[in-house]
């Protein structure tokens, strides 16, 4: 079935079944690759992206509910060579060893910080608690995001 | 004792394989040319080593000493080094950076480093065991201080100066009295040169990149996604595969009707003997395809979760491992024992749970094999692959992408042969990246095991016999390093029911479960403090100094225990590396919840080569240690996991995660240590001995509070040891 999905401001056109998943068109149809496979199960976290600025397990969205609306990963945050303060704030805080969670980190925290700009510890282990990073930053991830909500809020 | 570094690299690497056999042609040879270099170091036996000291006899073995290719200075200046060792999370891409840069004095913005390719990087037995700061940076500081001094030999040569009028620094040689200078790129340009080592290595006193918080060299390319890790790889006509997995552990195939799949365009099935897979160019269609198999397995009855530990104990491995350690006389220790005690301690599987799965992408042409894939051990992967499609292993490459993490769980190369398989019968590019549910059950699990400690205490509270034998799980850490007059250690291979291999800090976790979680039922046993009783058992400085410097970090002596709340402390070495860990726990008996508030942990491992990279292992490794020591497990049944999802195994969260407090004791006096392992070893046992602070009720068993009954039902009066 033909779809158009608009990813990073970008209108693409693909024809896929429609059940297939939001990650499987993002990293195998649009060579997206940010954004990751962990789990398949929506309970890792490493496949967000933001659907209508909402944090979104893209293993467990179909293609067909997520056309027509605007999808961010994580290629979409860099804009003309800068980064996202809150890529800077991941790279200040060493908040990650492996990477592998990285993007899905990054997703989450920056729809956290829309829904909440100036989070409490507290509030960032509840809106984050849904994103696993095995080699276990947890605590350098919540001082990133502190950060770049003290820089940038 | 065998030779730990012996027995070390069979308790990583004893795993068993997959076992494919697949029905290949034998063909021809090919041979394969290695890369050039420019700077070629012939390197002298034993040079290697700290101070000249030969402290692991391995190391000559694994790091060639022809002429070898270690580090590649280009015209401009750029510094190519060349390691077989793997970035999988641990940051030593950044950490080897530094001492290379330290000891050739160049700018760390200078050095590439190329790791885990068979064919452009020395050999390497594999990237474990916390052996690449100790062997591999000792290794990269005397080649890269040799160039230097060869460098310096060359422009003495070229300008007919005296070499010690001339200073190596920033990439150039320079004669401070003429001024004059020369870069290394000027002075390599189009020699091969031959040195024989023997230069001297800047002590860590005087390090100035090495020993700093370099931040991780490539980290933009991680939080931009940018970053290509195997199973982010394409290459042009690529299929994805697919691999159907048996019913059952052991199961074989007995019937396959691969009928209706094969009707659908564009999806591949290839069988050889018990492997069946398929193929499609696109994933989606490869997945839908395999579900759609039908297929008949038969299996064989297998030992099943409940009768686990009574199988340990009573199936010996067959020509297995059996290490023995005795010390004075454990009759006579006996005899002169005030107080007896006799327990024992259980751990379970668990799964390493690397966020990237399993991936491997496998090209041929002709009969030269490349495939890239994530994997702790590339040139053991090489030779497998060689071995299984009957091929000379100089015709096979493999090449890793620093890797989504692996902990121990990614030795063996089975994505690699199953994708290199699909490949042959494609004669295309074929990925293949295993799913959530294949890690779970086909790669394999840390050791479950047994632990049986008897011990016996004097009068003056000094332990003076210790009997300790483990089943399964493994010999790393199984001695003691408190000062007993009377012991017999042993450790007893056994019959393991499911696939289990290396995990981060192997057995030294159960060990350290057992020996610490039973010294602390000693110390209550004679009535004394918990830290004053390892303190008056123990002389060995550096871990006294972890001990105390960990409990001062938590208020060990102002702290105040509640039947809800208090602190527990486990000390312990491993792999020259000393840890002590103190843990405050909040226990809530009515709902069987445990949760781990504070963690202050203290560990030294001689001179340090990047503090912020070592602080982030020691407090990945502490909340990593939080899902053995609380709720992760293997469950099984009959030859199938039972558990093989994310939503039926627990891994540490975000509300999992303590304040944690950390205090790393520089010692630049000593040799550096690695540091990717031991800092797990000691959060489960201070744990354990926190909730019996709180509660009365010792839990004997990791992990300690899966569903919480045992605090919930247990009475607090109930006995918490024997007395023999």
């Amino acid at each position: 079935m033909p779809f158009s999905l608009l990813v990073n401001g970008a209108e693409h056109r693909i024809n896929v079944p429609p059940d297939e998943s939001l990650l499987s068109v993002l990293r195998n149809r649009l060579d997206l690759t940010g954004t990751k496979y962990g789990c398949g199960e929506g309970q890792c976290g490493a496949c967000t992206v933001l659907v209508e600025g909402k944090p979104v397990r893209s293993c467990r969205m179909s293609v067909s509910s997520a056309a027509g609306q605007k999808i961010t990963t994580i290629e979409g945050l860099e804009r003309d060579g800068r980064l996202h303060p809150l890529q800077e704030a991941f790279l200040r805080a060493e908040a990650f060893q492996c990477g592998y969670c990285t993007s899905g980190m990054i997703m989450s925290s920056l729809a956290l910080l829309e829904a909440h700009p100036h989070p409490s510890d507290a509030q960032i282990v509840r809106y984050m608690d849904g994103n696993i990073c095995r080699c276990g930053t947890y605590s350098r991830i919540i001082a990133a995001i502190q950060d770049a909500a003290a820089r940038h809020g | 004792m065998k030779d730990e570094s012996l027995s070390e690299d069979q308790q990583h690497n004893a795993i068993s394989p997959l076992g494919y056999r697949f029905n290949l042609d034998r063909r021809a040879f090919f041979k394969v040319l290695g890369s050039g270099v420019v700077v070629g170091l012939s390197i002298r036996s034993g040079l290697s080593q700290e101070s000249g000291k030969v402290s692991n006899p391995h190391s000559e073995e694994e790091l060639p000493n022809s002429i070898a290719a270690w580090i590649h200075i280009a015209a401009d200046g750029r510094v190519t080094v060349y390691t077989g060792k793997v970035e999988m999370g641990q940051n030593i891409r950044t950490s080897l950076s530094q001492q290379v840069a330290e000891e050739l004095r160049v700018p760390l913005s200078s050095i590439q480093l190329v790791m885990g390719d068979t064919h452009l990087t020395p050999f390497d037995r594999g990237t474990f065991g916390s052996r690449t700061t100790p062997t591999m940076g000792s290794w990269l500081r005397s080649i890269a201080s040799s160039a230097r001094s060869l460098l310096i030999d060359m422009a003495a040569e070229r300008w007919h100066a005296d070499r010690t009028s001339l200073v190596a620094s920033d990439g150039l040689i320079t004669e401070p009295r003429t001024n004059r200078s020369i870069s290394y790129g000027e002075l390599t340009r189009g020699q091969h040169l031959v040195r024989v080592v023997g230069a001297a290595i800047t002590p860590a006193k005087d390090w100035r990149i090495a020993g700093t918080s370099v931040p991780k060299l490539d980290g933009r390319a991680f939080v931009t996604g940018k970053h290509k890790y195997t199973s982010d790889m394409k290459l042009p006509g690529m299929l994805h595969g697919r691999v159907l997995r048996p019913s059952a552990f052991q199961a074989t195939l007995v019937s396959l009707d691969p009928e209706e799949i094969e009707k659908i365009p564009g999806v591949q099935v290839v069988r050889d003997s018990n492997f069946v897979g398929v193929l499609s160019a696109d994933e989606y269609a490869a997945a839908n395809a395999l579900k759609r198999l039908r297929v008949q397995w038969k299996a064989v009855t297998q030992p099943s979760e409940n009768e686990l530990f009574n199988y340990l104990r009573n199936n010996p491995a067959v020509g297995g491992d059996r290490d023995r350690h005795v010390v004075g006389s454990v009759d006579k220790g006996r005899a002169s024992a005030e107080k007896k005690l006799a327990q024992t301690y259980t751990v379970a599987y668990i799964a390493h749970v690397p966020l990237e799965p399993r991936a491997a992408l496998a090209e041929w042409n002709g009969d030269q094999l490349t495939v890239w894939t994530g994997t702790q051990r590339p040139f053991a992967v090489r030779d497998d692959l060689a071995q299984t499609f009957r091929i000379p292993k100089e015709n096979v490459r493999v090449v890793v992408p620093d890797t989504g993490s692996a902990y121990g769980g990614k030795h063996v190369g089975d994505a690699a042969i199953e994708a290199a398989r699909l490949a042959k019968t494609a004669a295309k590019p074929v990925k293949l990246v295993w799913t959530r549910e294949e890690e779970f059950t086909w790669a394999y699990f840390r050791p479950a095991g047994v632990i049986d400690v008897k011990s016996g205490v004097g009068g003056d509270g000094n332990v003076v016999v210790w009997e300790f034998d483990n089943y399964n799980s493994g010999p790393a850490a199984i001695g003691t390093p408190y000062n007993i007059a009377n012991q017999r250690i042993e450790f007893h291979a056994a019959d393991s029911p499911l696939r289990q291999g290396s995990y981060r800090g192997l057995a030294a976790t159960a060990n350290h479960f057992a020996r610490e979680t039973h010294m602390d039922e000693l110390a209550h046993l004679v009535g004394m403090d918990s830290l004053e009783f390892r303190l008056k058992n123990l002389t060995e400085p550096r871990l006294r100094a972890v001990l105390q410097t960990a409990a001062n970090r938590i208020g060990w002596k102002e702290s105040k225990n509640s039947s809800t709340r208090a602190i527990g402390i486990a000390g312990g070495t491993e792999k020259g590396g000393y840890v002590a860990t103190c843990a405050e726990v909040a226990v809530d008996r009515a709902n069987g919840t445990v949760k781990i508030v504070r963690v202050a942990e203290a560990f030294e491992c001689g001179a340090i080569v990047n503090p912020q990279g070592l602080k982030n292992q020691i407090e990945g490794a502490i909340v990593q240690a939080i899902g053995g020591a609380l709720f992760e497990g293997i469950h099984f049944k009959n030859g199938r996991i039972l558990n093989p999802h994310l939503a039926g195994y627990r891994v540490p969260r975000f509300s999992d995660t303590p304040l944690i407090a950390i205090d790393m004791l520089d010692r630049k006096d000593l040799p550096s240590a690695g540091a990717g392992e031991t800092p797990i070893v000691g959060l489960a046992p201070a744990v354990g001995n926190a909730i019996f602070a709180a509660t009365g009720i010792r839990l004997r068993s990791l992990p300690l509070a899966p569903d919480g009954s045992a605090l919930r039902t247990e009475s607090s009066h109930a006995p918490f040891c024997h007395v023999q």
